[in-house]
């Protein structure tokens, strides 16, 4: 026993010894460090505390109760829809629901807060203690993927404010509040991150998992999920340093550039001996800097006081009974779906795809449901499915501007479409020329694309020896020197031959008769 | 005519059957008893035709129909903090003269449904901050015990209600009580008041002061009336989460056996400041209860000295908060102040309310602060939990229902209570009753008989959660005992 604890020891020692060699071999000065704050609607019909409509884009203050313009005498009465769907999501990020959480008042002025305090569950969260685990990997930066987590600190219910519009001409401000009382949760990460990338790796999981949860639709764009970073750098080894709040960041490449360039502001006014001040800043993603937010300059006293008119929220933690003023946590679990982590793991270990695939693919639902689709009872082969998908059907769609999520080709067109493509009836070529047919007009069949643009390969085999042969009688020179030893120019011949035939021949045949031709002299 | 400051609603619909009375010749009565009594200043609005609406449809239910509901034809008085549709709900504040909701207070609703008729709106102490409706932007209503020269004040926060009722324009009245504002002026004013337990009768509708205290009371010239209302509104409301959520059963008034109840006095009710004469009235019921039988015994409740500045921290904490709302934005007043939306804000708030709201804003705001929040804000919550245990000690221990004074004096002159600021008056006038809103426990405020001056001497009944059937048949039990006499109105 005592033995194992002086090893242990002797262990810890070493490791210590290990991590200082490391930091001093790396010449980095500081490490930066990022936690996140992140706002998600939840996908309910009627608001947080009254009945009035939720929804994005409606007629300007048009989804308003009495209760949301905050008139004198009305009174909160909790959305039982918003609470399963803050307990669903808290369950899926591997939170402790809390069996009684409480409701307070926030209280600051603003002209789209009608209240003048916003109802939020500061001191007693619906859950906390949770974790998020994702892959971090952005083509062009990373080589290869890394798994990273961050704590959850607490997920927390409350209201969204309402929208102030300014007229800087007619020198007038205009709200809306549409948006006021629209359910949200708050997820409060610890600060677990050290950069930009990492920072956007996370919100993407956890945008796709709010869409695998239906709890929020997870469109950054129209503000249903809204990021605030908190940033700060420090000396290794040192405790935390002042951080700065980077407030409602609408993308998920703006969080990796903010908080990029945040840290980057950071450490050359550290370098330069100055000081960092805690302070409230916005991202200006057209510019591409974040700058200080003048109104909040001063720091806010919230004044926070328990709401009074809503009793403590129960859930039952142990049962699956479930009454209308208690939700049992146990019958929600159940209705967890594949989370994406468990979706890239299968990607992985049933379908063999490389982890970077699995990520691309896991990151466009569309397209990994075209995957699971197409593949479901079938042989097709999945990796050249998956590499179809995110190159040449991603590609299509980006260069015709259509939102993969509106992407109107069909499971069938795209099984008919492999199938030729696996049998080397077409080539990607080919296929990236169909789908581009078939963006345009969904009504097409594949086959019949194919047939009338007269893309289909040529397979026959005298066909392709002619074609060879023609290659090689009109370029002596390169076959010479292939013949010499120079097996590189085996490439341009080919080449050449595709060129010739419009890509149209099949490639893998004709490269094999080349070869048997250029050999037989 | 003499009659309005006496009938019970029995007798009014025993009238009706008898057709001594129709619900329009009632309520036409009571208009013109309105009229006649405005130099009280009880009503912030009249609502004639609404009234006349009301009980042209009473009518119809009556003689038609042969349908008679509870509070049938029953002329009724709510409050000016209570919303109601299409009429005007100010608070009695430059921040609400203007402001007419679009929606009815469950309260209200569940009177109308009732069979009630609307006579008006009442005044009140400034979004019901005072005890004695004096600061109301409309002015003070009077007592109408003596009104003329030399006048007294009526009591408050629901002084208009309490001053309706005695003064027979209507039959019954709503106020709200969140530390006596009910019960004050039912007692000052010779009527019944009781302010129900917390969460039997919705809040939605009524512009709060303090969310967790404020309840819905009523007053009435009786016992029975009083019950009458209190089952007509009583009951889980959707609409307000704090209800008690049990399904709403009608309570009794029984003629019940005293020889089984046990009265406890707590002696910390007897407090610096109070009159002999009200001492002497307390006793006067005791002795009266324990010749009726009853166990009479004295008992401790020995927080009730912080009760009144724990109170007051908490009052002003949601106070601050409720305020908040009042930006001038969405209703109420907006002053024409455009340098900036702050500006704006300070501008409205600032002419919007007396200075008794926005100190007791500024107070709570500084309470609420980060750094005096547990010092305050935290401590006053633990000792309203040790006020609260006091009484559930009491009556664990065996007490029915227990024994105080209402106030501490009968109606003070009017230039005597506003020589003092109204903190002051508040600490001091709420004192008897502010305990019971702490605990959330059912109160009442019973008128036992005159003072030397020919003014109402009230005490006050309080028991357990839910015990309203009980502190009714008691009061009832009382009241047939001591025959406080009726208000003569020339």
């Amino acid at each position: 026993m005592k033995y194992i604890i002086v090893s242990k020891n002797l262990l810890k020692k070493y490791n210590q010894i290990c991590v200082r060699t490391v930091t001093t071999a790396t010449t980095r000065k500081w490490q930066s460090v990022v936690g996140l704050e992140v706002h998600a609607q939840l996908n309910t019909k009627s608001k947080l505390f009254s009945g009035a409509e939720n929804t994005f884009g409606g007629l300007v203050n048009n989804c308003v109760s009495l209760f949301d313009a905050a008139i004198p005498g009305t009174l909160p009465v909790l959305n039982r829809k918003c609470v399963e769907l803050g307990i669903l999501t808290a369950l899926a990020l591997s939170c402790k629901v809390n069996e009684v959480s409480t409701f307070d008042r926030k209280h600051y002025f603003y002209a789209d807060l009608p209240s003048g305090y916003q109802i939020t569950q500061q001191r007693a969260p619906l859950a906390s203690d949770g974790i998020i685990n994702f892959q971090v990997f952005t083509p062009g930066i990373h080589k290869k993927p890394y798994n990273k987590s961050s704590r959850i600190k607490q997920i927390q219910l409350e209201q969204d404010s309402g929208k102030s519009l300014h007229d800087s001409e007619l020198k007038r401000s205009l709200v809306d509040l549409n948006r006021a009382g629209a359910p949200l949760i708050e997820l409060v990460f610890e600060p677990d991150l050290e950069d930009g990338e990492e920072a956007a790796a996370l919100v993407k999981e956890l945008v796709l998992i709010v869409q695998r949860l239906g709890a929020c639709s997870g469109r950054m764009e129209e503000g249903a999920l809204r990021v605030d970073a908190n940033v700060s750098l420090r000396r290794f080894g040192d405790p935390l340093s002042t951080r700065t709040e980077i407030k409602n960041i609408g993308s998920v490449r703006g969080v990796a550039g903010a908080v990029h360039h945040e840290i980057e502001r950071q450490r050359s006014i550290l370098e330069n001996g100055g000081k960092i001040i805690n302070e409230t800043r916005a991202w200006d993603a057209t510019a591409k800097v974040t700058i200080p937010m003048r109104d909040k300059e001063v720091v806010q006293d919230y004044r926070y006081m328990p709401e009074p008119n809503l009793p403590p929220l129960r859930v039952n933690l142990d049962t699956k009974e479930d009454t209308q003023d208690i939700i049992s946590v146990p019958s929600i679990k159940d209705r967890i779906p594949e989370l994406p982590e468990q979706s890239r793991t299968k990607l992985i270990n049933k379908f063999n795809l490389k982890p970077e695939i699995a990520i691309q693919l896991v990151n466009e639902p569309v397209l990994l449901n075209y995957f699971e689709n197409v593949i479901e009872n079938s042989d097709r082969n999945p990796i050249k499915l998956a590499n179809l998908l995110l190159n040449e059907l991603l590609t299509v769609l980006n260069k015709c501007k259509i939102d993969v999520e509106n992407c109107p080709i069909t499971v069938k067109h795209l099984s008919d479409l492999v199938d030729l493509f696996l049998i080397n009836r077409v080539n990607l070529d080919v296929c990236r020329r169909t789908f581009e047919c078939l963006v345009k007009d969904s009504s097409l069949n594949v086959e019949e694309v194919i047939k009338q643009n007269g893309w289909f390969l040529i397979s026959d085999e005298t066909d392709i020896t002619n074609k060879c042969l023609e290659i090689i009688e009109n370029n002596p020179k390169l076959v010479k020197q292939y013949r010499d030893g120079k097996i590189k120019v085996f490439k341009a011949l080919l080449g050449l031959l595709a060129k010739d035939t419009n890509n149209k021949l099949d490639m893998s045949l004709a490269s094999k008769k080349m070869e048997e031709l250029l050999k037989k002299e | 005519m003499n009659k309005l400051t006496s009938y019970s609603v029995k007798e009014i619909h025993k009238c009706f059957r008898d057709k001594i009375l129709t619900p329009t010749s009632f309520v036409d009565l009571c208009l013109q008893r309105a009229k006649q009594t405005k130099c009280l200043n009880a009503f912030v609005t009249l609502t004639d035709e609404i009234a006349e609406d009301h009980a042209v449809e009473s009518e119809k239910r009556v003689y038609i129909e042969k349908k008679t509901r509870p509070l049938e034809g029953i002329t009724i008085a709510i409050k000016d903090n209570f919303c109601t549709k299409n009429i005007p709900t100010t608070c009695a504040s430059n921040m609400l003269r203007n402001f007419t909701p679009t929606y009815d207070a469950t309260v209200y609703s569940r009177l109308v449904d009732a069979g009630a008729c609307l006579i008006g709106k009442t005044n009140l102490d400034e979004f019901a901050m005072g005890a004695g409706t004096v600061d109301s932007i409309f002015g003070p209503t009077r007592n109408p015990w003596q009104y003329d020269k030399d006048w007294r004040i009526s009591g408050g926060s629901s002084g208009g209600s309490a001053v309706a009722v005695a003064s027979g324009t209507c039959v019954a009245a709503i106020g709200s009580d969140t530390g006596g504002s009910t019960r004050n002026p039912a007692a000052l004013c010779g009527v019944v008041g009781l302010k129900p337990t917390y969460g039997l009768v919705s809040r939605y509708g009524l512009i709060p002061l303090v969310n967790s205290m404020d309840v819905p009371g009523i007053l009435a010239r009786n016992v029975d009336d009083v019950s009458l209302v209190l089952n007509a509104i009583a009951g889980p409301d959707v609409l307000d989460s704090t209800t008690i959520k049990k399904d709403f059963k009608s309570f009794v008034v029984n003629d019940i056996d005293l020889s089984r109840i046990r009265i406890g006095i707590p002696k910390e009710y007897r407090c610096e400041g109070m009159s002999e004469e009200v001492i002497d009235v307390w006793k006067e019921v005791a002795d009266l209860l324990e010749n009726e039988k009853c166990s009479v015994e004295a008992v401790s409740l020995p927080h009730t000295s912080v009760s009144i500045a724990v109170y007051s921290i908490l009052n002003q904490c949601e106070v601050a908060s409720n305020m908040a709302r009042y930006d001038g934005l969405e209703y109420g007043l907006r002053t024409s102040e455009d340098y900036s939306t702050e500006e704006l804000y300070a501008s409205s708030r600032s002419e919007g309310f007396n200075n008794v709201v926005r100190s007791r804003i500024f107070a709570g705001n500084y309470f609420l602060l980060t750094r005096n929040y547990e010092k305050y804000f935290l401590k006053a919550l633990k000792l309203r939990r040790l006020i609260s245990d006091d009484f559930k000690k009491v009556f664990n221990d065996g007490i029915d229902i227990l024994l105080t004074p209402s106030t501490l004096s009968d109606a003070p002159l009017y230039k005597d209570f506003v020589s003092k600021h109204n903190r002051d008056q508040c600490a001091l006038q709420d004192y008897c009753t502010q305990p019971a809103n702490m605990a959330g426990i059912p109160a009442l405020s019973l008128p036992i008989r005159l003072s030397k001056k020919n003014l109402p001497l009230s005490i006050q009944l309080m028991g357990p959660n839910l015990s309203e059937e009980l502190l009714l048949s008691v009061a009832k039990k009382i009241e047939s005992l001591v025959q406080f006499p009726t208000l003569k109105m020339d």
